[in-house]
This record gives structure tokens, C-alpha cells and sequence, in this order.
């Protein structure tokens, strides 16, 4: 008798766990998503009601914007200058160091400075709304506040949800202009490039269409972490464990997403500029 | 007759749809104005007792009315209305961490009381800290700079805030010294006292505290009240696991 007959229930069993598994991961992670989405639109709702929380947006841009500035400025900068550089290299091959400007101006606006910003103020902006609600949640905080007639989405998570979605568009910007002027020092300061060239080819190749397409993809992800963060940090469960537990699935879920998530921005805004040309 | 603040009718409790019971038909009447506490060993489901009271947790079936209204009907806006009529001290007070103690209890009222000044609620919250028991040189610390004793006098100062009908301890002796449960046992007293016409309802684990605060005192057990009455009838019943509890709680100390 052969293997395959030989170990056949221990193949079947081992195939039918598979695909067990797999129906099961498919099913959490929709049932996740879902939960997810409700409890953002739930929280939007929850915004337009009395009282508005006007202040409390404003307390959670500052936390959200004005405190990533510096973060965003110097990661901004290096991935401008070190990304300048592979291109030049590569450009240097077929003799097309002009183009190394809008290039970079591209690459920037449109995909790495929406990325590089949701990803780096979801591990900080999000990890510490996810951490602070959990503390909030498993210190009775949460609780407190419901029990005082205030009702704690609306307090909590409508706020830092709408906070975030400002905030991201506006610290994209500042990524985006840093990285190019970090492109341009390299550029021309290093490797001497011309800087008329540089700007020129910028001025012809980038269109605010292209910014545009940045900024919003980076108010999706603004979207995206708060409300995956706040989500976990509202549900936490036990003590310090379930708030460690909370913030690293919170930051680790928010950062896989924004990067699915600018995949399938990128190819539907693609889609959107072929059927409206004006777009 | 004594009037009634809280009815709890037939309530059956599990969770996330599971067939495992924490409350197994409770009934139960809590009197209006006077002191109440319900004591059971760990697990009895006290704790989820009292978030049926809040309107924290919804039965799975039964009904929960506090002063004639069913808590399961309410809308949100009712319910939100509702709770501005109860205070609660929670275990370990739950004070929020990032504002300062009179800003704590400030804080009810800045929410719900539009009505008034910020000098008025700021004057209203040092009245409340002060029938805590709060030494002034604390108003401006971080709850983090308190003691576990302090903060719960500013959590009974936050409850107060508002001005409730209904007073909820959730066990407010737990974890502390002796003299501190003392000291606790007494505050509540005397705020039961000093609030006229005040519900209190306490959960508790301590048998004696519960003798020395209640007007009226209820055990529960396995999800069901086992006992209610005066102290007089706990000392003369014949049910094994009353006695035993007594005996365990007076051992105790």
C-alpha cells in the first residue's frame, strides 16, 4: 500500500483543517471589518448629536497634527533625499537624470507621502488612542462616563475619528513639501543637477490632480487607523495585558490596512480618471 | 408602604448568548431613602446587579425599573437623561487621570449643567469636596498624587455632583486598610444622611460594614437573592449558607 493511501484520513483531516482555518480566518476578518465600519459610522452619527464636541476635536488635531510635525518633517526629508538618489542611479543608466524631479514629486505626492504619513501617525497617534482607551476602559473610566449620562463614543471616538481625518490630509502636505525640498537639496547640492531643470520638469509632469489624489488617499488612512485603534482600545478586555494586547493589534491592523487599502485607492482612482477625464 | 426606587423583576442575565446563567431569576426591591447592601460571596453576580441598575448591561430577560421607569424601553437619550439622577463610586473610584481633582468633579456638571457659570459649578464641586472630606491643598493634584482613600472621597464628591436621587457604591471598602473601611463605611453614612431622601444602594463583600451602614441588607447567591431583611433577621435565620457567611465575616475581623 502506498503512502498516500496509507495516510489518507490524516491527509483529508489535514486538508479539511486547512481550509477550516482558512473559512474562519476569512470569516473573522469580515466579521472584524464589519464591526470595524459600524463603529465609525455609528461615531459619525454620534458627532452630529448635542452637545458638539467642537473643543475636543480641536484638543485631538493638535495631539494628532501638530504633534507629528517634527516626525513627519524628518522622515519626510531623509525619504526625500534617499529616494532622489536610487532614482538619479537609475536614471544615471539611460541618461535621464532631467526626470529624477518629477519623479520623485510623483512617487511622493501620490503614493509614499500618504503611506509614509498614515503609517507613521498610526504607530504614534493611533497606538496612543488605542492605549489610552483601553486604560480608560479597564480603569472603569468609560464606564464612569456612561454612568454620568454622557454617552463615551461620542465623547471618546467621534472626536479623535474626525481629528484624524483633518489632521491627515494636513500632515501629508507638509510630508510632501519637505520630501521634495529634501529632493531638491540632494539633488542639487550633491549629486548637481540643474536646478531650473528640476523645477521645470516638476511644474510640467505634476498636477494638483496628483496632490489631490494624495491628500485624500491620506485622510482615508486617517480614517482607517483612528477608527481601527479606537475601536480596540474602546473593546479592550482585561487588565494591562488586554491594553498591551489592544494597542499592538491596533497599530499592526491599521498599518496592514493602509497599505491594502492605498492598493485598491490607487487602481479605483485610476479607474475614476479614465471614465471622468475632468477627475 | 414603603415607596420603591429600584424593581428588579425576574431578571435572568448570560452572556454573548451562552447558556451559562449569572443571574437566574432575581427579584428584588430596593426602598426608597433608605440604605441598602447587597452582600454575596465572590461571583454572586452583585457587581452585574448593579450594571443592571446603571443600565450598563441589559437583562437577557426580565425587567429592570428604577423609580417606575423600565430601563429596557428607554431610548438613548432617555437613558442618558436617566443616569443624571444616579452617582456612583466605583470600586477603585475611576477618576479621570488627566484632569485635577476639582476638575473631576467639576465635570458632571460642566456637562450637564449648561445653565450655570463656570464660578457656580466651581463652587458646587468644592461643596461636594467638601462633604467628602477632601482637604483643600488636594483640589489641584492629579488623581495619580492621591491616596486610595482620597480618591475615593473624590469619586463619592463626583457621584455627588449632580445632586442624586440614587447613590451607588460598588465595593467601596475593597482593597483598603481597616481604618480606611472604617473611614469609608462612616463617609457613606454619613452622605446617606446628610443627602435626605437619598437612595444608597452598596455592594459589598463585607459582612460588617454591611450590619453596621444598612437599613436594609440583601444576600445573594448563585444569581438568586438567598436572604433580604434587617440585621435582627440574618442573626435568627435558619439558612446554613447565611449562617455560615456570618460566622466566616465576623471570624474575619
Amino acid at each position: 500500500m502506498g503512502y498516500w493511501a496509507k495516510n489518507r484520513h490524516k491527509i483529508n483531516n489535514a486538508i479539511d483543517d486547512f481550509f477550516l482555518g482558512l473559512g474562519r480566518s476569512i470569516y473573522e476578518f469580515f466579521t472584524y471589518t464589519g464591526q470595524v465600519t459600524l463603529f465609525f459610522v455609528d461615531s459619525l452619527k454620534l458627532l452630529f448629536l448635542k452637545p458638539y464636541r467642537f473643543e475636543e476635536v480641536v484638543k485631538h488635531m493638535e495631539f494628532i497634527g501638530n504633534k507629528s510635525v517634527l516626525i513627519i518633517s524628518l522622515t519626510g526629508a531623509f525619504t526625500g533625499m534617499a529616494l532622489s538618489f536610487q532614482i538619479y542611479l537609475g536614471f544615471l543608466k539611460v541618461g535621464a537624470t532631467n526626470l529624477v524631479g518629477p519623479t520623485v514629486a510623483l512617487g511622493i505626492v501620490r503614493e509614499l507621502g500618504p503611506v509614509l504619513t498614515g503609517l507613521i501617525v498610526a504607530a504614534r497617534a493611533g497606538g496612543a488612542m488605542a492605549a489610552r482607551l483601553g486604560t480608560m476602559r479597564v480603569s472603569e473610566q468609560i464606564d464612569a462616563l456612561e454612568v454620568m449620562g454622557i454617552e463615551p463614543r461620542q465623547y471618546l471616538v467621534s472626536p479623535r475619528v474626525i481629528a484624524a481625518l483633518i489632521s491627515m490630509p494636513l500632515l501629508c502636505g507638509v510630508f510632501d513639501f519637505v520630501a521634495i525640498i529634501g529632493s531638491y537639496f540632494l539633488s542639487i547640492h550633491v549629486l548637481g543637477l540643474d536646478p531650473a531643470v528640476f523645477w521645470d520638469k516638476i511644474q510640467l509632469w505634476l498636477n494638483p490632480v496628483d496632490i489631490n489624489e494624495g491628500l485624500i488617499k491620506a485622510a482615508a488612512f486617517g480614517v482607517v487607523f483612528s477608527s481601527i485603534c479606537t475601536y480596540k482600545g474602546f473593546n479592550t478586555k482585561g487588565g494591562a495585558k488586554g491594553v498591551g494586547e489592544a494597542t499592538n493589534g491596533g497599530v499592526v491592523a491599521s498599518m496592514v490596512l493602509i497599505i491594502v487599502v492605498n492598493f485598491f485607492m490607487t487602481y479605483f482612482i485610476r479607474f475614476l480618471k479614465n471614465i471622468l477625464p475632468g477627475f | 408602604m414603603l415607596e420603591i426606587a429600584v424593581d428588579i423583576n425576574n431578571v435572568y442575565k448570560s452572556f454573548d448568548g451562552g447558556q451559562e446563567f449569572v443571574l437566574k431569576g432575581m427579584n428584588l426591591k430596593i426602598p426608597k431613602g433608605q440604605l441598602t447592601v447587597i452582600i454575596g460571596f465572590s461571583g454572586t453576580g452583585k457587581s452585574v446587579l448593579l450594571k443592571h441598575i446603571l443600565g450598563l448591561h441589559t437583562p437577557t430577560s426580565g425587567t429592570v425599573s428604577v423609580f417606575g421607569q423600565d430601563l429596557n424601553t428607554m431610548t438613548m437619550e432617555q437613558k442618558i437623561k436617566f443616569r443624571t439622577n444616579l452617582g456612583v463610586m466605583f470600586q477603585h473610584a475611576a477618576l479621570f487621570d488627566d484632569i485635577t481633582v476639582l476638575e473631576n468633579v467639576c465635570f458632571p456638571l460642566v456637562e450637564h449643567r449648561r445653565d450655570l457659570s463656570a464660578d457656580e459649578i466651581i463652587d458646587i464641586a468644592r461643596a461636594r469636596l467638601k462633604i467628602s472630606g477632601l482637604d483643600e491643598k488636594h483640589y489641584h493634584k492629579l488623581p495619580e498624587a492621591l491616596s486610595g482613600g482620597m480618591r475615593k472621597r473624590v469619586g463619592l464628591a463626583r457621584a455627588l455632583a449632580l445632586n442624586p436621587d440614587i447613590l451607588l457604591y460598588d465595593e467601596p471598602t475593597t482593597g483598603l486598610d481597616p481604618i480606611l473601611t472604617e473611614m469609608v463605611d462612616n463617609l457613606i453614612l454619613d452622605t446617606h444622611r446628610h443627602q435626605k431622601g437619598t437612595t444608597s444602594v452598596v455592594v459589598s463583600h463585607d459582612l460588617l460594614a454591611a450590619f453596621r451602614i444598612a437599613d436594609h441588607v440583601v444576600m445573594l447567591d448563585k444569581g438568586k437573592v438567598l436572604l433580604e431583611g434587617t440585621q435582627e433577621d440574618f442573626f435568627n435565620t435558619d439558612i446554613e449558607l447565611v449562617s455560615r457567611f456570618i460566622s466566616k465575616g465576623f471570624r474575619k475581623d
